[in-house]
C-alpha cells in the first residue's frame, strides 16, 4: 500500500504552520525545506513523490510550509528571510529532524538547525530569484502599458511592500533576497542537478510538471545519504 | 570558466530545454533561422524573465533589461548572437 500522508502543525510565532509528513514512526526523520516563492508550487509536486518514496524505503520526512506561504494564514509581506530560518529551526525542534534536505532557494534559510547533516540539491543564490520577479513584475507592468525600473522598484522597496510576480515582499525580505547566498553550516552534501541527481529543472518551467524519475532518485539518494551519517 | 562559442550555443539549447520544457528534439532542430518568440508557445514574455536570469547564472554574464528589444527572441540565431556578444 502507497504511504500515506498526515497533515500535521507547528507552532511558530504565535501562528500554526501546515506540515506534510510521510512516515512518522522512522527512526530517521528528514525535515524538507522547500524552493521558495513560485518555484515552490512548481515543485511540489515532484517534492511529494520524492517523499512517498522515502517512505517507501523506512525513512520519514516532512515538509514544512513556511510562514506566508501555500497554507500559511500569516501575512507574507512581515517574513523575511531571518524569520524563515528561524521557523525552519522551530519545526526541526518540534517534530525531532535528524537530517535536513533543501532545494533551490531553500538553501537559503536552511540553517536554522545548522549542526544537523544538510544536503542541497541545486541551491540558489538570492539575487537570481529576485531578479527573476523582479523581471516578470516589469514585464507585466509593460503589457499593462506602464515602465517601471529595476532601480524605481528597489528604492520603493527600501521603505513599504512591493507587489513581484505574485508576491508582496517587506523591506526585510527584499534586502535580504539580494545578498543571500546558501549559508555555511557544520556538514553539508552538495548535490548538482544532471550530475548526482538525473531530472529537470522544473522550479523553472511556467507549465507545473512532475518527473516521477527525479522523484525516485532524489528518494533513492536522500535515503542511503540519512542513513549514512547523523540521526 | 570561460566559455568557448561552441558552448555558448549548447548552453542556449539546454536553457530552452531546461526554463522552457521544449522537447529536446525540437530544440536540437532549430537553426540560426528557426523562430523564437511568436512562433514557440512556451515562451511568453513572464518565460523570458527566467531565461535571462538562467542565462546570466549558466553563462556567467549581466545582462542590462535596457539591452533587451523584441529581436533578441526573434530567432535562435538572434538569442545565440546576442549571449556570444555578452561572453565576448
Amino acid at each position: 500500500m502507497s504511504p500515506r500522508p498526515e497533515y500535521r502543525t507547528y507552532q511558530f510565532a504565535g501562528h500554526e504552520e501546515h506540515v506534510l509528513c510521510f512516515g512518522a514512526e522512522a527512526s530517521r526523520q528528514i525535515l524538507i525545506v522547500p524552493p521558495l516563492f513560485d518555484e515552490m508550487n512548481r515543485s511540489r509536486r515532484m517534492l511529494v513523490q520524492a517523499m512517498r518514496g522515502l517512505a517507501e524505503r523506512g525513512t520519514g520526512s516532512f515538509l514544512v510550509d513556511l510562514p506566508g506561504c501555500n497554507e500559511s494564514l500569516t501575512s507574507l509581506e512581515k517574513q523575511s528571510l531571518s524569520t524563515w530560518r528561524e521557523a525552519v529551526g522551530a519545526a526541526a525542534t518540534q517534530f525531532g529532524a535528524t537530517h535536513i534536505a533543501s532545494l533551490r532557494g531553500g538553501a537559503l534559510v536552511d540553517n536554522g538547525a545548522a549542526n544537523l547533516p544538510h544536503w542541497r540539491l541545486a541551491p540558489a543564490k538570492g539575487s537570481s530569484l529576485l531578479k527573476t520577479m523582479i523581471r516578470t513584475r516589469i514585464a507585466g507592468d509593460k503589457e499593462a502599458g506602464k515602465a517601471t525600473s529595476e532601480a524605481g522598484l528597489m528604492e520603493a522597496a527600501k521603505a513599504a511592500p512591493i507587489e513581484l510576480a505574485g508576491n508582496m515582499l517587506g523591506p526585510a525580505m527584499v534586502a535580504e533576497l539580494a545578498s543571500a547566498e546558501p549559508a555555511e553550516v557544520a556538514q553539508l552534501t552538495l548535490r548538482a542537478l544532471g550530475q548526482d541527481i538525473a531530472g529537470s529543472t522544473l522550479w523553472l518551467r511556467a507549465e507545473p510538471q512532475d518527473d516521477p524519475a527525479m522523484s525516485d532518485a532524489i528518494a533513492t539518494d536522500l535515503h542511503e545519504w540519512s542513513a549514512s551519517c547523523g540521526g | 570558466m570561460p566559455f568557448v562559442p561552441d558552448s555558448v550555443e549548447t548552453t542556449i539549447r539546454e536553457l530552452l530545454v531546461d526554463v522552457l520544457g521544449v522537447a529536446p528534439a525540437t530544440v536540437a532542430a532549430m537553426t540560426d533561422d528557426t523562430p523564437l518568440f511568436g512562433a514557440l508557445p512556451e515562451l511568453d514574455s513572464m518565460a523570458v524573465a527566467g531565461l535571462l536570469t538562467e542565462m546570466e547564472d549558466r553563462l556567467d554574464i549581466m545582462i542590462d533589461d535596457d539591452d533587451i528589444d523584441g529581436e533578441l527572441f526573434e530567432s535562435f540565431g538572434s538569442l545565440v548572437a546576442f549571449a556570444k556578444a555578452k561572453v565576448g
